[in-house]
C-alpha cells in the first residue's frame, strides 16, 4: 500500500476528535467501573450486576423480539421496493424514511396517547363495545415502540442488498426448478445476507440500549438496561461506579452482537462483491 | 429432418401495455433440431423464447410440449432450461454449486451429483474450475458455466437467449462452433435467439426470421439466404440488391432495362415483381459486354473483398468484388440465371 503522506494528515482532525471524545471517556468509564466511591480498585461493581440479571435478560429478549419482527416486516417490503421502477423506488423510499424526519420523542409520545387506557384506540374500540384493553405499560408496547422507531433501519439495508439481485437470477432459479419458497431460501436470503446482517445490527443495538421507549411505553414494570444505567447517573440510586460497570457490560454485549453479525456478513459477502 | 414435433406454438398473442409483441404466432419446433429465432430487436424473438420457458403467459394461444398443453405450467415444472443473456449465475455459489443447483433441487443423491457435475464441466471445457468463485471467471467462462448449469439437468429443450451477445468477436465465433458441437453431442433441441444473421446461418438447422411479432420465413439457412420470401428477409439476411422488375413470362424477367433469363416461373405474364441479387453474385465485365452498365460511385475496402456502390439507372447497387474499380469508372455487370431470385412485390 502506498499512501501519500498528505492524505494521511487528512484524518488528523477526526483522530483528535475521537481521542478526546471517545477514547478518553471510554477509559473514564472503565476507571469508574473498576473503582469504588473512594477511588479504590474493586471488582464489586461488576459482580453486583448479577443482581440485575433479570433486567439484562428482559432487554435482550425484547430487543431480539423487536429485531425478528422488524426482519419479518422488512424482508418482503425490501423485495417489493427493489422490484419497482427506479422513479417509484425513490418515492416509496421517501415514504419509508418519512417518520424518521420527525422527532424521536414526539413519535413515542404519539404512541402514548394512542395506547393509553383512555387513548384513541381504546375509545375507538369502545364504540363497538370492546375493551378497554391494557396496552400501555406492557412489554408488547415496548416492542411496538422499538419496531416502529427502528424498522426503517432494517428496511434500507435489505432493500439496498436486494437492488443488486438481477431479475434474471430469480428467473434462472425458477428455470432450474425452484418454487417460491426455494427461491426465497436458496437465492434471496443468501444474496441479501449482508443487508440482513446490517439491519439486525442497526435494530438490535439501539433496541437493547434504549431507555426512552421503555420508560414512556413500558411504565415502571418494564425496566431495561438503559433505564437502569440512567437511574445510576441521573436517578435516585445515584451510583456512578455501578452505572459505569453496567455500561461496560452493555458495551460488551453490543460488541459481541456486532462481531457475530459482521462474521456472517463477511462470509456472505464473498460471493456478492 | 426429424419429424417429431416437440414444441408447438398456436396463435400466441402477447401484449405489453396494450402493444402487441406477438401477434398470433404459430410455430412447430422439431425434436433434436437447432432452431434459431432471428430478427431485429423488438421483433418478438426473446418474447417467444420466454413464452416457451414460461416466464410470460400469453394473452391467448396455446403452447404444446410433446402434444400436451403446458400454458398453465409454471417455469419450474417445464422440461426446458434457459441460458440467459446476462448468464445469471448465482454469485453466492462457486462453479460446482452453480452447476449442481438444479440437481440438488431434484433431490438427486449426493453421490450422483458429483460425477454428473464434473462430467458436464469437462464437456464445456471447464475441467478443474469447480472450486472457483464465479467472479474469477471471464465472460466466456461464465457463459460456459451457465450452459453446463442448464445441460446437467438433461432438459429436452435448451433455450438460449442471445448467449454470446456480450463476448468479443473471436470468442463468439469459437463459442458458436462449440454450441453446435454440444447440441450434436447431447442430441437435444436447441432454441437459440439472436439478432446476428451470420450467427444464425452458422449454427442452425432451421432459421425462423421474425419481424413485428410475426414470422417472416422459416427454412434452412440456405433457403433463407438463397430464396428469401420477401424484401424484409432479403434485406435482413446479408446484403442484397432489391430492384423492381417485370416477369415477362416463365424464366424471363426484365429489370434495369434488360431481359434476363432466370429459373423462376409461376408468375402471371407481365406481373410486376421484385428481383433480389446478392452483391457477390454480380460479375464485373467490360462495359461493352455487360448486360447492365453502371457508374461506380464509391469503393470501400472490406478485407476479404471490395464493397462498391454502383449507380444503375437511378438504383444504387451494392457489389462485392475481389477486384477494385475506380470511383467514376463505367463498368459492365453480368448476372447468371441462378443468381436471380424473384419475389412477388410487397410493400416493405
Amino acid at each position: 500500500m502506498h499512501k501519500s503522506k498528505a492524505s494521511r494528515w487528512l484524518a488528523g482532525p477526526y483522530l483528535l476528535w475521537m481521542a478526546a471524545f471517545i477514547v478518553v471517556p471510554l477509559f473514564i468509564v472503565i476507571w469508574y467501573a473498576m473503582t469504588n466511591a473512594d477511588g479504590r480498585f474493586t471488582l464489586e461493581n461488576l459482580t453486583q450486576i448479577g443482581r440485575y440479571s433479570s433486567v439484562f435478560a428482559r432487554s435482550l429478549i425484547l430487543a431480539a423480539v423487536s429485531t425478528v419482527v422488524c426482519l419479518v416486516l422488512a424482508f418482503p417490503v425490501g423485495y417489493f421496493l427493489s422490484r419497482l421502477r427506479a422513479n417509484k423506488q425513490h418515492i416509496m423510499l421517501m415514504l419509508v424514511m418519512l417518520p424518521m424526519w420527525m422527532n424521536f420523542l414526539l413519535r413515542t409520545y404519539a404512541w402514548m396517547t394512542l395506547l393509553e387506557k383512555n387513548g384513541l384506540i381504546n375509545k375507538f374500540l369502545g364504540l363497538f363495545g370492546l375493551g378497554p384493553f391494557q396496552m400501555i405499560n406492557t412489554s408488547g408496547a415496548v416492542v411496538l415502540g422499538m419496531v416502529y422507531n427502528y424498522l426503517p433501519f432494517m428496511i434500507l439495508p435489505i432493500y439496498t442488498a436486494m437492488t443488486k439481485i438481477d431479475d434474471s437470477i430469480i428467473e434462472a432459479a425458477q428455470d432450474l426448478g425452484c418454487n417460491v419458497w426455494q427461491i426465497l431460501w436458496r437465492v434471496l436470503v443468501p444474496l441479501s445476507g449482508p443487508g440482513i446482517a446490517t439491519g439486525i445490527t442497526q435494530v438490535f443495538v439501539p433496541s437493547v440500549s434504549t431507555f426512552i421507549i421503555s420508560r414512556m411505553l413500558g411504565g415502571g414494570s418494564n425496566l431495561l438496561i438503559g433505564d437502569l444505567i440512567e437511574l445510576q447517573f441521573l436517578g435516585n440510586s445515584y451510583n456512578l461506579n455501578l452505572g459505569s460497570a453496567m455500561s461496560l457490560v452493555l458495551m460488551v454485549i453490543v460488541l459481541l452482537c456486532m462481531s457475530f453479525t459482521s462474521s456472517f456478513d463477511e462470509s456472505e459477502m464473498e460471493g456478492v462483491v | 429432418m426429424n419429424e417429431n414435433i416437440i414444441i408447438s406454438l398456436k396463435d400466441i398473442v402477447v401484449d405489453f401495455d396494450g402493444q402487441k409483441v406477438l401477434d398470433g404466432l404459430s410455430l412447430d419446433i422439431h425434436d433434436k433440431e437447432f432452431v434459431t429465432f432471428l430478427g431485429p430487436s423488438g421483433c418478438g424473438k426473446t418474447t417467444t423464447l420466454r413464452v416457451i420457458a414460461g416466464f410470460i403467459t400469453p394473452k391467448s394461444g396455446n403452447v404444446f410440449f410433446d402434444g400436451k398443453d403446458i400454458a398453465d405450467l409454471p417455469p419450474y415444472k417445464r422440461p426446458v432450461n434457459t441460458v440467459f443473456q446476462k448468464y445469471a449465475l448465482f454469485p453466492h455459489l462457486n462453479v460446482f454449486e452453480n452447476v449442481a443447483f438444479g440437481l440438488r433441487l431434484k433431490k438427486t443423491p449426493e453421490n450422483e451429483i458429483r460425477p454428473k457435475v464434473l462430467e458436464m464441466l469437462e464437456i464445456v471445457g471447464l475441467k478443474g474450475f469447480e472450486r472457483r468463485s464465479i467472479h474469477q471467471l471471464s465472460g466466456g467462462q461464465q457463459q460456459r458455466v451457465a450452459i453446463a448449469r442448464s445441460l446437467v439437468n438433461q432438459p429436452r429443450v435448451l433455450l438460449l437467449d442471445e448467449p454470446l451477445g456480450a463476448l468479443d468477436l473471436k470468442l463468439r465465433k469459437e463459442m458458436q462452433l462449440e454450441l453446435k458441437r454440444l447440441q450434436r453431442e447431447m442430441n437435444i433441441t436447441f432454441v437459440y435467439v439472436t439478432h446476428d444473421q451470420e450467427e444464425a446461418l452458422t449454427m442452425s438447422d432451421t432459421v425462423v426470421v421474425m419481424s413485428g411479432g410475426n414470422i417472416q420465413q422459416i427454412g434452412s439457412p440456405q433457403d433463407i439466404y438463397n430464396e428469401p420470401r420477401n424484401a424484409f428477409v432479403a434485406r435482413f439476411i446479408g446484403d442484397s440488391n432489391i430492384v423492381d422488375g417485370v416477369m415477362i413470362k416463365d424464366f424471363l424477367v426484365n429489370f434495369g432495362g434488360h431481359d434476363f433469363t432466370c429459373v423462376d416461373r409461376g408468375f402471371k405474364p407481365n406481373e410486376p415483381v421484385q428481383v433480389v441479387i446478392r452483391p457477390e453474385d454480380v460479375q464485373i465485365v467490360p462495359p461493352s459486354v455487360g448486360m447492365l452498365t453502371g457508374l461506380v460511385r464509391e469503393v470501400i475496402f472490406k478485407g476479404v473483398h471490395f464493397e462498391m456502390h454502383v449507380d444503375v439507372e437511378g438504383y444504387e447497387w451494392l457489389i462485392h468484388s475481389t477486384q477494385a474499380s475506380q470511383p467514376g469508372e463505367l463498368i459492365g455487370m453480368n448476372i447468371g440465371p441462378d443468381e436471380i431470385h424473384i419475389m412477388a412485390r410487397t410493400e416493405v
